[in-house]
């Protein structure tokens, strides 16, 4: 089983996003893997080991678009277990989530993987777009938002179950598939792959740490870096950003000493209740 | 070039259509009157009939793809549809409500097109230029969508639910074409039961924490939400430790809400869960720690532990309610 999980470094977003004169300024924040592949990384380690820390059967390739520094996330995720990891130059200004999509799409064709696994979304542009693009254009199917994944044992299905908005609904996906996980995906049983891992078996409830074995480790794997224009990927962007803006300020609230006066101020104030 | 129509993806039931839907035809209405052209919804499933007709009372016509093997909203057989209505309309857009159904198929169909694609937006600009918000809702940005075809979901409580129009439109059949599903199968759908309102539709809704400690302290929340009428909702710790089903998570990667009157109630005010609450009316927080930022955002703040306020609280709201 080779799995190709693609990765975008993202802003963290525990620190105030500065907004001014129509642009975001990411000048002073510190980077991270955003965390939905952070946990799809996590998915595909499992899927490819026999049972928790048990050892690798198969490949786990990440893949990111970025600026040169985005090596420091791709290495963090190759401590944690990844087998090697490629880094495609490239600048957010002169991306969209088709051309991330196009350009992930080439080296699908090239690495041949029998499954692509990545977050749903990314946490800064909230696109949720990738994925479903990516599927498209391989005309591979799609599975999104997935909470549980449990890959048959001759490597040809997976059934699936995914977070909708009326519950949890159930699918079967032939692979290669590409295939998007929510938060919960890195459950204690949330994925397990029938030919390695029985089905007792159990994973931490969160994504792994690098280990100091596991950073030792990755500084002797592979980190390719390439150009989108090796690949063969023509073409530009179909969405531009125009300005960006800071959400209107809720007004400052008031802080109430008493559920009587809370009650007052909503039925007499507010008048919502 | 395209030509003027606008299309909005229309869910439905076998009988009718949901009200998930009725953003998307306001939202669709707003491009029309850019766009110049008329509003087209199309529905797709099995034995549709009479969905289509209610549909149409929204709409200008609605195209109707009534095919056995289109009973399950899969992106593999949706999005080739979609795209045969965009060519056979010659539309301009396609919009539909950022549902679970809407997030996952829109893209695929913008995919198969090659069209630029704006994600849950709040605002249409212009015929192409549409706001939409980032960063977990702390930015918004203005995009402007580059290709002839412009695919768009809807936030739903950014637009309000459209009312039928004047007069009901047409139905036309839409032959499918081939469909293949690569495979991909509908097992079954697990649906959480709730007699309560929709949560992206509830006038009040009630969302508890990690404070609440276990499933069972839930009860208390679920009184004061029956008797305001309204939807549960929770954090996302909360459905992580199993106290409630995950299809209630509030927040940027669970369910955006918009309500007259929202609580929370042992949640600390995550960003990532302030990005599904922000726009509601009237915030009130219930917390035991002061310096919760959830405090930052709520119109009523009361800073006390769940056990001592949210009885007393329902006490009192029912001799308001009795007193009329
Ligand atoms: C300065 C600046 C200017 C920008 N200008 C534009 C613009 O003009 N138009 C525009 O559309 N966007 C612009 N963007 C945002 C753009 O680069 C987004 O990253 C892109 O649109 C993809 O959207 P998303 O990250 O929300 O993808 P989503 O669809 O939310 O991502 C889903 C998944 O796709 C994968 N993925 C996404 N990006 C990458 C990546 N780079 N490498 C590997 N995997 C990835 C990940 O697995 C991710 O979980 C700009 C950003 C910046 C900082
Ligand atoms: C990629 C990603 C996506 C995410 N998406 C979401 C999302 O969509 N929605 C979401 O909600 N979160 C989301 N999160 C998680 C988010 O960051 C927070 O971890 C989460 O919202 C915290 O939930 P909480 O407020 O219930 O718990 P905590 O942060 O632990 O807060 C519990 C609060 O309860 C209070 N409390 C304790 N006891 C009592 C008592 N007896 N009475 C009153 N108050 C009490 C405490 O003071 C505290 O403020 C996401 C995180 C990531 C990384």
């Amino acid at each position: 089983m080779k799995i190709l999980v693609p990765c975008k470094r993202v802003p963290n977003p525990d620190l105030k996003l500065k907004v001014a004169n129509g642009s975001v300024d990411l000048a002073g924040t510190t980077w991270q893997v955003n965390p939905f592949d952070e946990y799809a990384v996590e998915a595909a380690l499992r899927l490819t080991e026999k049972g928790k820390g048990g050892e690798r059967v198969g490949e786990v390739v990440v893949v990111s678009i970025g600026p040169k520094d985005t090596s420091a996330q791709l290495k963090q995720l190759l401590a944690m277990g990844a087998n090697r990891a490629i880094l495609i130059a490239g600048d957010d200004g002169a991306l969209d989530a088709d051309r991330v999509a196009r350009i992930l799409g080439t080296l699908v064709v090239a690495e041949k993987p029998d499954l692509v696994l990545m977050g749903k979304q990314a946490v800064d542009g909230d696109d949720n777009q990738v994925g479903q693009i990516l599927a498209a254009s391989l005309g591979w199917p799609q599975a999104t938002f997935l909470a549980s994944i449990l890959l048959a044992a001759d490597g040809k299905s997976a059934t699936v179950t995914r977070e909708v908005d009326a519950g949890v609904e159930e699918r079967r996906v032939h692979l290669p598939a590409v295939m998007t996980v929510d938060l919960r995906i890195v459950g204690k049983k949330a994925v397990r792959n029938e030919a390695l891992a029985p089905a007792t078996a159990e994973w931490e409830d969160t994504q792994r740490l690098a280990s100091l074995k596991g950073i030792m480790a990755a500084k002797k794997k592979e980190l390719r870096e390439i150009t989108a224009e090796s690949l063969g990927v023509a073409g530009g962007i179909l969405v531009k950003t125009l300005r960006h803006e800071a959400p209107p300020a809720r007004k400052a609230g008031v802080k109430v000493a008493s559920v009587e006066e809370l009650v007052a101020k909503l039925h007499n104030e507010a008048k919502v209740i | 070039m395209s030509g003027t129509a606008t299309l909005v993806l229309l869910e439905t039931t076998t009988s009718n259509l949901r009200s998930a839907s009725l953003p998307a035809i306001s939202a669709a209405r707003k491009l029309a009157q850019v766009n110049g052209g008329p509003v087209v919804g199309v529905v797709i499933g099995s034995g549709i009939a009479a969905a289509a007709q209610d549909a149409a009372r929204y709409v200008d016509k609605v195209l109707c793809c009534d095919n056995a093997a289109l009973a399950a909203a899969l992106a593999e057989t949706w999005a080739p549809v979609l795209v045969a209505a965009i060519k056979k309309i010659d539309a301009a857009a396609l919009v539909a409500s950022a549902t679970s159904a809407g997030k996952d198929i829109l893209p695929r169909t913008a995919g198969l097109m090659g069209a630029g694609m704006a994600s849950e937006i709040v605002a249409v600009i212009g015929a192409k230029a549409f706001r939409r918000p980032t960063y977990a809702g702390n930015a918004l940005t203005d995009v402007e969508v580059l290709t002839p075809v412009v695919v768009a979901t809807v936030r739903q409580t950014e637009f309000p639910p459209a009312a039928p129009a004047a007069s009901a439109g047409t139905v036309e059949a839409l032959p499918p074409g081939p469909i293949d599903a690569l495979g991909s199968e509908f097992v079954a759908l697990h649906a959480s039961k709730s007699a309560r309102p929709d949560l992206t539709e509830a006038k009040v809704v009630v969302s508890g924490g990690r404070g609440l400690k276990d499933a069972q302290n839930f009860k208390v929340l679920e009184e004061l939400t029956d008797l305001l009428g309204g939807a549960l909702g929770a954090s996302r710790a909360a459905c992580d430790a199993g106290m409630v089903p995950n299809d209630l998570q509030v927040g940027q990667t669970g369910k955006v809400v918009a309500p007259e009157l929202y609580f929370a109630v042992g949640i600390s005010g995550a960003i990532q869960h302030l990005a599904g609450m922000k726009s509601s009316k009237v915030i009130v927080a219930i917390n035991k720690d002061p310096e919760a930022p959830i405090f930052q955002v709520a119109d009523y703040g009361l800073c006390a532990t769940w056990e001592s306020t949210v009885p007393p609280l329902i006490a009192q709201i029912k001799t308001v309610k009795a007193a009329g």
